[in-house]
């Protein structure tokens, strides 16, 4: 595939003379193509014919890289060379979980190195999942039109990144830190921020650690006239909080920090008119945070609570909110159901996160959620006890659904009031939620949960598995019924070499397929390998030794253009 | 479960729901001990029939089940759901192994090895067959549940979520391996990854640190050699900068010299797993390694400011070097 245009004829004598016919073909379609905005559409432009792939890979401004080791970052941006916003995504998400050792890969390392040659100009990066050194921030910080800085959930860089990046990039409009362990340098990044004016739109940290020097963010936010998003990070009191609303009312998202006050409260003080604070917020849409809240002070969000569509929050006690600690309880979700009529998004997250312990929310919050909410589009529920017919019902009451993620925590519990499966719950989600593309499942499961699942799940790209299943057969139904399916990713189910070579055909389609602890042998992976030659299956090992079991710990596949990876650690086996 | 009360709300006012929180507050604390008590009741090894309740108010399915642990033995091999990091296996009294009375089988295999040393990186991995079911078992049978053994990554939660939870309360912090134990900044500096143990290194005047693999040396020469070579480019590089000059000559490079005798410009010190600040070559070089969690190039002149062995507060904000 060639990149470049055929050269214009030559001018004779200084008369101009009209390019030919194909290159104004050429020019019209770049024009045309710079408003295809949506990768799917961009994708299928390129598969017309070569010149529409030429133009179009030089009018795709962002670039998106669904698996960073699906293509090699030289041949990416050789393609697209003028791509100014790169989107990376690196580890799959059972990472998170430990279930995959550290310095498995995922480095940005290569990446930033190619940049500094193919993308000078770049302005966005988004790194979802990667591990990023301090070094690699360093030279991001080095291109000159480098402005919007999103991380999340990535490891490997500390506070000394974060001031490299502060101090030298001078047009920096966002710097997002979502969920990232940051390791704590104790050196105070915030003050790093240049003197004077700064373009600041959006800064979220509430995932760094660390303490900060709070007079320096207040100067900072002072002088951020476009400071729209603030996530402020456990470390700041209430009362800090409280000066930071004074001087940025223009806030849409504010993420509170801790809302508590710190331990050096002066008893006499009077206690700033927090209320009013809220109140001056007039634009605030999004709150979050309450890292440790006190409920007395809960009463001062109340201006602001009928204006929020989108609350974020980890907290004890606030139930109107969107992301909730299951201490609201059931009542407090109903409270929900009744006054949160245009919630879109739902997420109710455990304080107690064991299987065991006694949860507060169950069927009967889910089914008061899916009375009120009729909205709702996306929902991920952490709960000890759940029944067919709360899963039911919310299919029914709730049609918009695109992700759904319900999470039993005991695993293989059944229907605790039927004590049946949870197959038909499942499945009536799949067959009454039309537009569903996302799928988390939990409970006791059997086959017919997947058939369902392959049955009616047209749409789902993403289905994540956790000991759930009978026997190959379900996997089978899934692979076969589910044309969309780009991520799959299954735990600890009786899966084996036989599923697994049912989706043979579907594999090329498919960003990753992950199954641990599944009953997968090395043969059978090793077939697999042999058949799919752009494939790269990796076995992940727990133990650095040969594995003595039968079964493959771990396998994780993917496709790739540029064949298995010379980064991998000595855990994994590349078959 | 105050199930009950959820009839009662009809329309909630915001105030009321606020004074309950406060019961939820202290219904949590109860919770906590009775969660912790159950906790570890399973940690107790039974010689008795199994079927207990294990206190749970959680309706199980029958009484097939029973638990007990052993202590490690390389022999034994357990099941668990994936890997886990060095800080989350701390203790031989996670091992559980499961038994299946009801069932025909009971041939669980379990596939993982326990290491007895706390501080060696324990890896677990599972096999399929331990908590699903064996293909011959009836779907619907009792017999899939398995009792709350922890495992690994399971129920799926980030440990940035698990970290808020337990630092905004202040349970101690409980064995199962599921949780994540608090993190403490300094064990963050220090990473154990089998083959190399990665210690982070600071430089005054340096803004970037940098990570040294301490297991790649076994003598305090080498290591200051190394040190001298880490940072010998960058310390030039910042002086050239502070300078307003560009050189990138290489004898713009001062080597680093007399790190651990007091005698050169900067010094190495190191901060330990107490807490404490120490001077680099005190000790015998195995035990610098085993205490060591950070270090530091420290400028010789300002040595005498600091109090070296006092752990300087966290909350000692600096302005770092722009």
């Amino acid at each position: 595939m060639r990149e470049d245009r055929p050269p214009p004829p030559p001018s004779r004598g200084g008369a101009y003379s009209p390019p030919p016919p194909d290159q104004v073909l050429e020019n019209v379609l770049e024009h045309v193509l710079q408003f295809l905005t949506f990768r799917r559409d961009r994708n299928a432009a390129a598969l017309v014919c070569r010149s529409w792939h030429r133009a179009e890979a030089l009018t795709r401004s962002e670039l998106f890289i669904g698996n960073c080791y699906a293509v090699a970052p030289r041949r990416a941006m050789e393609r697209f060379r003028r791509a100014t916003a790169v989107t990376i995504k690196g580890k799959p998400r059972f990472a998170d979980f430990n279930l995959m050792p550290p310095d498995w890969g995922a480095n940005f390392t290569p990446w930033v190195t190619s940049m500094a040659q193919c993308y000078r100009a770049l302005e966005k990066l988004c790194l979802k999942r990667m591990f990023v050194t301090d070094e690699d921030l360093e030279l991001l910080a080095s291109f000159p039109s480098f402005r919007e800085l999103v991380l999340i959930c990535c490891d490997g860089f500390g506070t000394s990144g974060l001031a490299v990046v502060a101090s030298k990039c001078r047009k920096l409009r966002v710097l997002d830190l979502i969920e990232d362990e940051v390791t704590d340098d104790e050196i105070d990044w915030i003050s790093c921020f240049p003197e004077g004016e700064t373009c600041l739109e959006s800064l979220i940290f509430d995932c760094v650690e660390c303490p900060i020097y709070f007079e320096a963010l207040e100067r900072l936010v002072a002088r951020s006239p476009s400071l729209k998003k603030l996530k402020l990070n456990r470390y700041v009191s209430i009362v800090q909080l409280y000066r930071l609303m004074i001087r940025a009312p223009q806030l849409t998202h504010l993420g509170t920090g801790s809302f508590s006050p710190s331990e050096i409260v002066a008893q006499g003080d009077q206690e700033p008119d927090y209320s009013s604070a809220f109140d001056a917020c007039r634009s605030l849409v999004c709150l979050s945070g309450f890292r440790e809240i006190v409920p007395d002070y809960l009463p001062a969000i109340y201006p602001v609570c009928a204006n929020l569509t989108s609350l974020n929050f980890y907290g004890e006690a606030c139930f109107l909110c969107l992301q909730v600690l299951d201490t609201v309880r059931d009542a407090g979700l109903q409270a929900v159901g009744a006054t949160c009529k245009d919630l879109r998004e739902l997420r109710v997250f455990p304080i107690d996160a064991r299987e065991d312990s006694e949860a507060p929310v169950s069927d009967v919050g889910l089914l008061a959620i899916s009375e009120g909410c009729r909205k709702l589009q996306s929902i991920l529920y952490f709960c000890q006890r759940m029944t067919n017919a709360a899963v039911i019902a919310m299919s029914e009451n709730c049609p918009e659904l695109v992700v759904f993620r319900l999470c039993i925590m005991g695993r293989h519990l059944p229907d605790h009031v039927t004590r049946e499966p949870m197959d038909e719950g499942f499945g009536a989600i799949v067959k009454n939620c039309k537009k569903l593309t996302r799928l988390a499942t939990s409970g006791l499961l059997t086959d017919r949960a997947f058939s369902y699942i392959g049955q009616y799940g047209k749409l789902v790209r993403t289905l994540s598995v956790a000991f759930a299943g009978d026997s190959d057969t379900g996997l089978k139904y899934v692979l076969e019924g589910c044309p969309r399916l780009q991520k799959l990713e299954i735990r600890d189910s009786p899966f084996g070499d036989s599923a697994l070579r049912s989706g043979l055909y579907r594999y090329y389609n498919m960003r990753f397929l992950w199954m641990s602890s599944c009953r997968l042998t090395r043969r059978g992976c090793k077939e697999i390998a042999q058949q799919m030659p752009h494939l790269v299956v990796e076995m992940i090992n727990g133990e650095e030794e040969e594995v003595k079991e039968d079964y493959v710990d771990t396998l994780y596949m993917y496709r790739s253009l540029d064949g298995p990876r010379a980064d991998a650690p000595s855990f994994v086996t590349i078959l | 479960m105050d199930g009950c009360s959820s009839n009662d709300l009809g329309c909630p006012q915001l105030l009321d729901l606020i004074s309950k929180d406060r019961e939820w507050l202290v219904q949590k604390g109860e919770q906590r001990s009775r969660g912790s008590k159950s906790e570890e009741k399973k940690l107790e090894l039974r010689l008795g029939p199994p079927g207990e309740d294990y206190g749970t108010k959680l309706e199980r399915e029958g009484s097939i089940l029973s638990l007990g642990y052993f202590s490690n033995h390389k022999d034994n091999t357990y099941t668990f759901g994936g890997f886990t990091n060095t800080g989350d296996m701390k203790t031989a009294e996670n091992g559980w192994i499961m038994k299946n009375n009801g069932s025909q089988n009971q041939q669980f295999s379990f596939t993982e090895k326990f290491q007895s040393n706390n501080n060696a990186e324990k890896k677990v991995f599972s096999s399929a067959a331990a908590a699903s079911a064996n293909p011959a078992v009836v779907p619907n049978s009792s017999q899939k549940r398995t009792a709350p053994a922890p495992v690994v990554g399971w129920p799926p939660i980030r440990s940035f979520r698990k970290n808020l939870v337990s630092s905004s309360s202040s349970k101690p912090v409980p064995e199962s391996p599921n949780e994540v134990p608090n993190k403490v900044s300094s064990e963050k500096t220090a990473q154990s990854c089998g083959k190399g143990f990665f210690v982070k290194i600071n430089m005054d005047g340096v803004p970037i640190g940098r990570k040294v693999n301490l297991k790649a040396y076994d003598s305090y020469e080498k290591l200051s050699s190394a040190v001298d070579e880490l940072f010998r480019g960058l310390l030039a590089a910042q002086r050239d900068s502070s300078a307003g000059g560009i050189h990138h000559k290489q004898e713009g490079e001062k080597l680093i010299t007399g790190l651990l005798d007091g005698t050169g410009e900067y010094t190495l010190v190191y901060d330990d797993n107490e807490g404490d600040r120490v001077l680099v070559g005190d000790v015998p070089w195995h035990m610098f390694v085993s205490t060591v969690r950070r270090l530091r190039v420290l400028k010789t002149s300002e040595l005498s400011t600091l109090c070296l062995g006092i752990r300087q507060e966290k909350t000692r904000l600096d302005a770092a070097s722009k």
